[in-house]
C-alpha cells in the first residue's frame, strides 16, 4: 500500500500534492513538503544504504543535516549528485534516488563479507598490513580503490552554473528556529538591516518538529506570525534553503543558497545555487543543537535512530517510522518523543533509561500515559539484520560500567535512543571563538567570542523553548544595539521552559561482553569507527584526540563528526581516565556541511575564469587568420599562416620580409605605466640600474630593473614626455607586475618621493612598423612629423599626426632594424593598421606575430625577460654590465656585489650555433661539454632560443652557459634522445652587430 | 623489541580482541639531558632523530612537538611525492629522498602506502612548455626518470580532463614522474616515531620550546613548557616556526611564513589514478584511496601564522578545478584546512649550521618539504652528527644568502609542492 506509515493527520506535508519518485528502481509516492527520508519512511522503506568498511545494512538515522547512514546518489548523467543525505533532499516530482556503496545491490551486497573477518580490520590495520611483498602495494591498492568512495562523480560536464553575491548586513543571524527568529525580529524592529539564513526550505527550525506553545499558539504558528513580521520589513533579507558554512576573518560570513536543486523542471537560465559572501557587523548564532547517539552493542541497524529524528518524522512529516518502539535514553527530554509515538498510535515497547532514579517532568508524563520505564537498564544487544528486530534489556551496575542482572528481551522495529544534545557549535568555532565544556550538559558550549558574534539558543546549550525565545530577542537586541541602532526591550513570548534533563552521562553502554570481545559498539556510524577501535588507538599510544581520530578515522566522514566527536570524547576520556575538558576538542573546520565546488567558481569559469585581453586590431588579425598565442592575459597574434602553410613556412616568409622590406605588429600590449611629479627622473635612477637625471624630453632610454635579489625582472623602454613626466614600457605579461612592484617602493620605502603612476596599457594602441622601407611608409603618412633620420634619430619620439590622427611615433627597435612603434588613441587603432596595410601594400607590408617577433630579435641577441632569464640571472650574467651605474644606488645593486655574484663560472649569455646548419636545438635542451655513455652528465647550461633563421640560412640558439661570456668559439653538446647535438658558442648577436640598421 | 606488524600478527591479535598491541611509541617525561634534542616532532624532525640512532649511534636523543607529532604541515600536507626538480642541487636532495621512499614502509614495518602513481605536471602556456622541457632535460641527465608527454597523453593518464581549457590554459603537454605519487601523511610521521622510539628516542608532545640556552656562543640546552632541557646540540626542524625559535636565538632567517590551504571533496569512486598538478592556474589533484579528491591550493598573499586559508584563495582554485574539469563542478567540498608554511626567497630549503654552535636549522620547505621528509631528515642527522653539512646539504646553507648562490625552483614551479 502506497505510504503506508503515514498518519491519517497532521505534519507539515501537502496531503494535495503527491509526489512520484523512485529509490533503487521501484516507484514510491511522497508529498510536497516531505524530505527524500521522509518519504521513504512513509513507504516503509528503511534500509537505504550500506556502511563505508563492513558493508553492514544502515537505515534513516537522523532529520538532518547530521546524517551518518543515509548517504543517496541523486539524478542520472551530467545532473547527478552523489553522497547526498536523504535527510536533507527535499522531494520533487520524478526525483530518482539510489543507495551508494553496494554491490550488486542494496539488498545483497558483497561488500559485506568485510563484515565477517571484521576482526582482522580494527582500526588502522592498514598501517600494519599489505607490506608484503613491498613491491605488491600497486596491487593491493588497486584492490582498496576499488573499494574507495562512495557515490559517483558525474562523467559528463555540469549543465548548471552558479552565482555569487556580496551582502553587507548590520546584524546576521545563522538560523532560524526560535532564537532565531527572536534575534532577527528584535534587530529587524530597530532598524537594522539584518540577514537571516536557515539551511532548511521553511523557517521554524525545532519548532516544526516539536509540539510547543508559544504565547498561548502553537509555536510553528508563532513562527510563521515571526516570519511574516520579518517578510513586511525591507531591511530584512531572509534566505530558506541557505546553509551558513563558513565563518571567516573580519566577521566574513559564507552562505550557500540552493535554488533549484528541490525543483522538478530546473530553469535553464537561473542558476542552481547561489554563494552569498556576508560582511556582518555583527552575527548572531542560533544554529540550534544536534542530539547525541547512544553508544551500545551494534547501536547501527536500521531502525535505530535518534529519538528526536523519530519525533520529527511524527509531528512534523506525519510518518510513523515504525509500529513498536523503544526507547534508550540517559535524559528526560526524550520522553517527549515517547509520548507523541504513542499519541500517533506506535507501541512503546518499553522506555530504557540509563538513569538509575528516572526522573522528571516528561518522564512522569510518560509513566502517566502508561509507558513501562526501565530506570537502570541498558539495551545490552541488539538483533535483526536490515531490520532490528528485537534489543536485550539489562539492569546495570550501580557505576554503569557492567550488567546487574538477566537481560529480556524487547520486540521492537525501532529504537529511538538520546544521548543527550550537542550544541552545534561549529560556526563558533570556525570564528576562533573558544569552547568550554560544560559538565552538567556533558557537552562543549561557547566560551569566549573573538570576533563580533554571540550564540543564542540552542547552540548556547540553552534548552528550555522560554529561555531560548528570551535569549534569542537579548542577543538581537545586543547584535543591533553594538551594530549602533537604538533598541526598545520588547515583552518575551511566552513558553513553557522544559529541559532535557536532568541527565546520566555514560558513554559506554556495558554489554555481556568487554568492548571489542563481541557486537560493535559504533560511535562514528558512516566510518565504522567503534569503541573498540577508539581503545585500541589509545592503548598503541594514538593518544591525543588528533591522533585518535586520524588513526580510527573516527569524525571523517560526510557528516564530520556531528554526532560521533563528543562519544567519542567520551569513550576518550572513560578509557584514558582523563576528564574531556583536558582532552581537548579536533579543530571544527568550514563547511558547515559539504559545498558545492561549481559555487565556489560562480562565474569565474569559462571566458570568465580569467579575463581575456584583446587589442583594438584583434578582430582585423582573426581575419587575416592569425593563430594566437596566450601572453599575460593578452591574445597575441602568433604567426599568420596562409593558404598551406604551416607555423614554420609562415614564419620563415614573415621574417624574410620584415629584414627584407616592411613587416609590421601589433604591440599594443606592452605594459605602459605614465610616471609624473617632480621627484620622477630620481625615482626612475633608483628602479632602473642605468641612470636617467640626464634624458631629456623627447628622447628615449632602454632600462633594466631588477629585483631585490639583483635578478633582472623586467626591462624596456621609458620616454622622457616632458619636465617630470614620463612614459614608462614594460614587458607584456609584466605590467602588472612591474606596477606592483614600483608602488610597493613608494608606498613602503620611499614615501618621501613625490611620483604619481597610472597604468596606461589600454589607452594606447601601437603598431610597430620595421624593415628598411619603415620610413618610407611614415613618411607618406603624416605631414607633421620630419622623418629626416636626423631630425628624428634613434630613441627619440615624436608627436604629431599619422594616418589623420594624433600619434605618437617613437624611433626605438626590437628587431634590429629600422623600426617605429606607432602609437595611437585606442580607439583610432584599427584605423592605423588599416591605413598602414593599404598605403604598405605596395612594399609588400608582411604582418608578423610574436613567434617572427622572437626570430628577428633574438638574430639580434636581444633578450625576452622570462626566456632568457629566469629569476637567476643579473645583467652580469647577460654581458649588459655597462648598464650599471656605478655612480649611484638602484634595486638589486648590493646584492650584485655578493660574492657569488662575480664567480667567472656563473651562467651567462651566449649564442650558439649548431655544427648541422639544419638543425634547430630545442629549447629547453641542457648542453654540456663532456658526453657521457649514460647520465649523470655535468650541465653547463641550457637553451633559452632556438629557431631556424632565413636570414641567416641556418638554425640558431640562444642559451645559459657557465662561463659563456669567455668561451665563445668552444664547443657545447646538447644530448637529446637518440642524438647528440654539437654547437659552438658564440657571440648572441647574429645580426647587424654594429647596429647600422638600426640606427639607419 | 617492537612487535612487527604483518597479516599474521593481526591474526593472531585478532584473538586475543586487538588488546596486546604494544604501544607504537612511549610517551615519556623529558630527561635532564641528552646529547641531541630535536624541536619539532613533524616528519623532518622524527627522520632525524631516527637517523641519528640509527645511523650515527646517537640515541641519547629527544623529540620535542609543542602539539602531537604530526601535527604540523606534515599531517596537513597534500602528500604529492616527486624527484624532478629543476636545478642540480634540488634534483640531489629529492631524488636521495625518493630513493627513501621507495623503501621505507619495508624499512619502518609500517605501510606507509607510498604510491607511485604518478606525477603530472601540465603546461599550460609556451612559456611553460619551454621550463618544463628544459626541466626534463635536465632531470634525464641527472639520471631522474622525467618524461613529456603530449596533450593525449594526459588525456589518457586523466580522461576526465578538459584539454581545451576554453581556450584560455589549454593542456600543452607536461612532465610525467612515474616514479613521483602519493603518501599516507600520518603513517609517515607514526612510522618514524614508532622506529624512532625503538631505537631509544624520547618523543615529548605537548612541550613547547620557549627559548634556548646559549653560553659562549654556543647552545646547551633548551627552555620548554616542562622545564629546562640541557642537550649538547640542538636541531631545530619548526617548519613554519621557523622565524620564531631563530629569533629565540638571536639571529634572523630570510623566511617568510604564510598559510598555504588544502581541502578534500567527499568521497567518490576513483576517477583521478594519478597526480596532476597545474602550476600556471594553482589547483592540484589527487584522489585518496578512501576515495576523497584532495585538492591543493596556492598560498596566502600575506604573512601569518594562522592555519587556515583565506577564502579568496579556495574560491581561485576551485575555480581552476571546475576549468580543468567541468564535471567536478557537482561535487562538494568537505573539509578545507591550512598550514603555515616558511618559504625562502628561492623556494629551496635551509639544512644549516647557524651563528649559534651546537645549534643547526632544517626548514624553508615551503609549500614542498613532504616529499623531503626521510631525504631532509637523513642528511640532517649527518649534518648535526658530525658538525658539519652533509654533501647534499651543503648548497643549501645559510651561507647562501650571503653570497647569492641561491637555488631559484621558482621558474620550474609556481608553488612548489
Ligand atoms: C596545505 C599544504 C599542502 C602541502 N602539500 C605538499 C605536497 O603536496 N607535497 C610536499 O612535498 N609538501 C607539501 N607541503 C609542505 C609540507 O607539508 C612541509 O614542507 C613538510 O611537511 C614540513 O615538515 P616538517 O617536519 O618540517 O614540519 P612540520 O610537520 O610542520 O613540523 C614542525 C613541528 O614543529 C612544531 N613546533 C613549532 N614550534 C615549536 C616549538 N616552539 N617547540 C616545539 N615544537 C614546535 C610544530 O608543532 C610542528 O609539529 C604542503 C604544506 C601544506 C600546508
Amino acid at each position: 500500500m502506497a505510504q503506508r506509515y503515514r498518519l491519517d493527520k497532521g505534519g507539515r506535508i501537502d496531503r494535495d500534492r503527491p509526489v512520484d519518485f523512485t529509490f533503487n528502481g521501484r516507484a514510491y509516492q511522497g508529498y510536497a513538503g516531505d524530505t527524500l527520508g521522509s518519504a521513504l519512511l512513509a513507504n516503509g522503506v528503511h534500509l537505504v544504504g550500506r556502511s563505508f568498511k563492513y558493508h553492514r545494512p544502515r537505515g534513516i538515522f537522523s532529520a538532518g543535516a547530521e546524517e551518518a547512514n543515509a548517504l543517496v546518489q541523486v539524478g542520472e548523467g551530467a545532473a547527478t549528485l552523489a553522497d547526498l543525505k536523504a535527510t536533507q533532499v527535499e522531494l520533487y516530482e520524478g526525483l530518482s534516488a539510489r543507495s551508494v556503496n553496494c554491490y550488486p545491490s542494496l539488498d545483497f551486497d558483497i561488500g559485506e563479507v568485510n563484515s565477517l573477518a571484521s576482526k582482522l580490520f580494527p582500526a588502522g590495520f592498514y598501517y600494519k598490513t599489505f607490506m608484503w611483498p613491498q613491491a605488491g602495494w600497486p596491487m593491493y591498492e588497486r584492490f582498496i580503490r576499488k573499494a574507495a568512495g562512495l557515490g559517483e562523480a558525474p562523467l559528463e560536464p555540469d549543465p548548471d552554473f552558479y552565482d555569487k553575491r556580496y551582502a553587507h548586513a548590520d546584524v546576521l543571524v545563522a538560523g532560524a528556529g526560535p532564537a532565531g527568529l527572536a534575534a532577527a525580529l528584535a534587530a529587524a524592529r530597530s532598524g537594522a538591516r539584518v540577514i537571516l539564513a536557515d539551511e532548511q526550505h521553511e523557517l521554524g527550525g525545532s519548532l516544526l518538529s516539536g509540539r510547543d506553545e508559544v504565547d498561548g499558539k502553537p509555536g510553528s504558528d508563532w513562527a510563521a506570525e515571526a516570519e511574516r513580521e520579518l517578510r513586511a520589513n525591507e531591511n530584512v533579507r531572509i534566505l530558506p534553503r541557505s546553509v551558513v558554512f563558513g565563518y571567516y576573518d573580519h566577521n566574513w560570513i559564507d552562505i550557500l543558497e540552493n535554488l533549484s536543486d528541490h525543483l522538478a523542471n530546473k530553469p535553464a537560465d537561473a542558476p542552481r545555487q547561489r554563494m552569498w559572501k556576508v560582511r556582518a557587523n555583527q552575527v548572531v548564532l542560533a544554529t540550534g543543537a544536534i542530539e547525541r547517539p547512544l553508544v551500545f552493542r551494534d547501536n547501527d541497524r536500521p531502525g535505530i535512530m535518534l529519538a528526536s529524528a523519530a519525533r520529527s518524522y511524527v509531528n512534523r512529516w506525519a510518518v510513523r517510522p515504525g509500529e513498536s518502539a523503544v526507547l534508550f535514553t540517559n535524559n528526560d527530554g526524550a520522553y517527549a518523543a515517547a509520548l507523541d509515538m504513542k499519541a500517533a498510535g506506535i507501541k512503546i515497547a518499553a522506555a530504557v533509561d540509563l538513569r538509575a532514579e528516572a526522573e522528571g517532568e516528561l518522564t512522569q508524563a510518560a509513566r502517566d500515559a502508561g509507558i513501562e520505564v526501565l530506570a537502570g537498564h541498558g539495551i545490552a544487544a541488539t538483533e535483526g539484520h536490515k531490520r532490528v528486530r528485537r534489543v536485550k534489556v539489562a539492569p546495570l551496575s550501580a557505576d554503569g560500567r557492567s550488567l546487574a542482572g538477566e537481560a529480556r528481551t524487547l520486540n521492537c522495529d525501532l529504537v529511538a535512543m538520546s544521548g543527550g544534545w550537542n550544541p552545534t557549535v561549529h560556526l563558533h568555532s570556525q570564528s576562533r571563538g573558544k569552547l568550554r565544556f560544560d559538565a552538567e550538559l556533558a557537552t562543549f558550549v561557547p566560551d569566549r567570542a573573538v570576533q563580533a558574534e554571540r550564540s543564542a539558543g540552542a547552540c548556547n546549550g540553552t534548552f528550555g523553548l522560554a529561555d531560548v525565545l528570551g535569549e534569542g530577542f537579548a542577543a538581537g537586541e545586543a547584535a543591533a544595539e553594538a551594530a549602533g541602532f537604538s533598541v526598545e526591550k520588547a515583552p518575551r513570548p511566552q513558553a513553557g521552559n522544559g529541559k532535557f534533563l536532568p541527565a546520566r552521562w555514560l558513554w559506554l553502554t556495558p554489554s555481556s561482553k568487554p568492548v571489542g570481545h563481541g557486537g560493535k559498539h559504533f560511535v562514528d556510524f558512516q566510518n565504522d569507527v567503534t569503541a573498540a577501535d577508539l581503545q585500541l588507538a589509545l592503548r598503541e599510544g594514538y593518544t591525543s584526540v588528533e591522533h585518535v581520530k586520524r588513526y580510527t578515522t573516527t569524525g571523517m566522514g560526510t557528516d564530520q563528526g556531528k554526532t560521533s566527536n563528543v562519544n567519542a570524547l567520551g569513550v576518550v576520556s572513560e578509557f584514558r581516565g582523563v576528564p574531556i575538558e583536558e582532552l581537548g576538542v579536533t579543530t571544527f573546520r568550514p563547511p558547515y556541511t559539504p559545498v558545492t565546488f561549481g559555487a565556489w567558481g560562480g562565474r569565474d569559469v569559462g571566458d570568465l575564469f580569467d579575463p581575456i585581453r584583446r587589442t583594438p586590431m584583434h578582430s582585423w588579425h582573426a581575419r587575416a587568420g592569425a593563430e594566437f598565442e596566450n601572453v599575460g592575459m593578452w591574445k597575441r597574434p602568433w604567426y599568420y599562416p596562409k593558404a598551406g602553410e604551416g607555423m614554420h613556412e609562415a614564419v620563415q616568409r614573415e621574417s624574410k620580409a620584415a629584414r627584407e622590406s616592411l613587416g609590421i605588429l601589433d604591440a599594443t600590449t606592452l605594459g605602459r605605466i605614465d610616471i609624473q611629479g617632480p621627484d620622477s627622473a630620481e625615482f626612475l635612477n633608483r628602479v632602473y640600474t642605468n641612470g636617467w637625471k640626464t634624458l631629456k624630453p623627447g628622447a628615449i632610454r632602454y632600462g633594466l630593473m631588477l629585483g631585490e635579489d639583483g635578478m633582472v625582472m623586467d626591462d624596456g623602454v621609458t620616454a622622457c614626455l616632458g619636465e617630470n613626466h614620463y612614459l614608462m614600457h614594460t614587458t607584456s605579461g609584466g605590467a602588472a607586475e612591474v606596477l606592483a612592484h614600483l608602488e610597493e617602493y613608494l608606498q613602503t620605502e620611499w614615501p618621501e618621493l613625490q611620483v604619481y603612476l597610472t597604468t596606461v596599457t589600454e589607452q594606447y594602441a601601437t603598431a610597430a612598423i620595421a624593415g628598411p622601407n619603415a620610413r618610407k611608409l611614415l613618411a607618406e603618412l603624416t605631414d607633421d612629423i620630419d622623418v629626416d633620420p636626423d631630425a628624428f634619430p634613434f630613441m627619440s619620439w615624436r608627436e604629431g599626426t599619422v594616418a589623420g590622427v594624433w600619434a605618437r611615433v617613437m624611433r626605438i627597435s626590437f628587431s634590429g632594424d629600422l623600426s617605429f612603434e606607432i602609437n595611437v588613441e585606442a580607439h583610432n587603432g584599427l584605423h592605423l593598421w588599416q591605413t598602414l596595410m593599404n598605403a604598405g601594400e605596395k612594399y609588400n607590408i608582411t604582418p608578423y606575430g610574436t613567434e617572427t617577433m622572437h626570430v628577428l630579435r633574438a638574430e639580434k641577441g636581444f633578450i625576452i625577460v622570462g626566456q632568457e632569464t629566469d629569476g637567476t640571472v643579473t645583467p652580469v650574467d647577460l654581458g649588459m654590465e655597462k648598464l650599471c651605474s656605478t655612480k649611484k644606488d638602484f634595486i638589486g645593486k648590493r646584492s650584485l656585489s655578493r660574492p657569488d655574484m662575480q664567480d667567472p663560472n656563473r651562467k651567462q649569455f651566449v649564442g650558439l650555433l649548431p655544427d648541422d646548419p639544419n638543425e634547430v636545438l630545442e629549447e629547453g635542451a641542457q648542453l654540456v661539454e663532456t658526453v657521457k655513455s649514460q647520465p649523470p652528465m655535468d650541465m653547463v647550461g641550457h637553451v633559452t632560443s632556438s629557431y631556424m633563421s632565413p636570414n641567416l640560412g641556418r638554425g640558431f640558439a640562444l642559451a645559459l652557459v657557465k662561463g659563456g661570456l669567455h668561451k665563445h668559439g668552444q664547443k657545447v653538446y646538447a644530448p637529446m634522445p637518440g642524438k647528440t647535438i654539437a654547437c659552438t658558442v658564440t657571440s648572441p648577436v647574429f645580426f647587424d652587430p654594429e647596429g647600422e640598421r638600426l640606427r639607419a | 623489541m617492537k612487535a612487527r606488524y604483518s597479516i599474521f600478527s593481526l591474526a593472531r591479535n585478532a584473538l586475543s580482541s586487538h588488546e596486546n598491541w604494544p604501544q607504537a611509541w612511549r610517551s615519556p617525561e623529558p630527561k635532564k639531558e641528552y646529547d641531541v634534542v630535536i624541536v619539532g616532532g613533524g616528519g623532518h624532525g622524527l627522520v632525524t632523530a631516527y637517523y641519528l640512532a640509527k645511523e650515527h649511534g646517537i640515541t641519547n636523543v629527544a623529540v620535542i612537538e609543542k602539539g602531537w607529532l604530526g601535527g604540523g604541515n606534515t599531517g596537513r600536507n597534500t602528500t604529492i611525492v616527486r624527484s624532478n626538480y629543476m636545478w642540480d642541487e634540488s634534483a640531489a636532495l629529492y631524488e636521495h629522498s625518493l630513493k627513501l621512499w621507495e623503501n621505507m614502509t619495508k624499512e619502518l614495518n609500517f605501510n606507509v602506502m607510498f604510491s607511485q602513481r604518478g606525477v603530472l605536471n601540465l603546461a599550460h602556456t609556451l612559456n611553460e612548455v619551454r621550463i618544463t622541457k628544459r626541466r626534463i632535460h635536465a632531470n634525464r641527465l641527472n639520471g631522474i626518470d622525467s618524461e613529456w608527454v603530449e596533450p593525449e597523453q594526459v588525456k589518457e593518464w586523466v580522461p576526465i580532463i578538459d584539454l581545451r581549457g576554453n581556450g584560455r590554459y589549454p593542456v600543452l603537454g607536461g612532465s610525467l614522474q612515474r616514479r613521483g605519487g602519493t603518501a599516507r601523511h600520518d603513517a609517515v610521521a607514526w612510522g618514524y616515531a614508532r622506529a624512532a622510539d625503538a631505537l631509544g628516542v624520547d618523543i615529548i608532545q605537548q612541550c613547547a620550546v620557549e627559548g634556548f640556552d646559549i653560553e659562549d656562543g654556543r647552545v646547551t640546552g633548551v627552555r620548554t613548557s616542562k622545564g629546562a632541557i640541557k642537550a649538547k646540540k640542538v636541531g631545530v626542524v619548526v617548519a613554519g616556526h621557523a622565524g620564531v625559535l631563530a629569533n629565540m636565538a638571536g639571529f634572523k632567517l630570510p623566511i617568510n611564513s604564510r598559510p598555504l590551504q588544502a581541502l578534500v571533496s567527499e568521497p567518490v569512486k576513483p576517477c583521478v589514478h594519478c597526480v596532476v598538478m597545474a602550476g600556471a592556474v594553482h589547483a592540484y589533484i589527487s584522489q585518496s584511496d578512501k576515495g576523497e579528491l584532495v585538492i591543493g591550493a596556492g598560498t596566502d598573499a600575506y604573512n601569518s601564522y594562522a592555519q587556515w586559508g583565506s577564502n579568496p584563495v579556495t574560491e581561485d582554485t576551485l575555480a581552476a578545478i571546475c576549468e580543468l574539469y567541468p564535471l567536478f563542478r557537482r561535487m562538494r567540498m568537505m573539509r578545507q584546512w591550512g598550514g603555515v608554511v616558511d618559504t625562502c626567497p628561492d623556494a629551496s630549503p635551509i639544512i644549516s649550521t647557524t651563528p649559534v654552535k651546537g645549534l643547526y636549522f632544517n626548514c624553508g620547505w615551503g609549500t614542498g618539504g613532504f616529499k623531503a621528509t626521510p631525504g631532509s631528515g637523513h642528511i640532517f642527522a649527518d649534518t648535526v652528527a658530525n658538525d658539519r653539512p652533509h654533501p647534499i646539504a651543503e648548497p643549501f646553507s645559510l651561507e647562501r644568502f650571503k653570497t647569492g648562490f641561491l637555488i631559484d625552483e621558482h621558474a620550474a614551479a609556481g608553488v612548489a609542492h
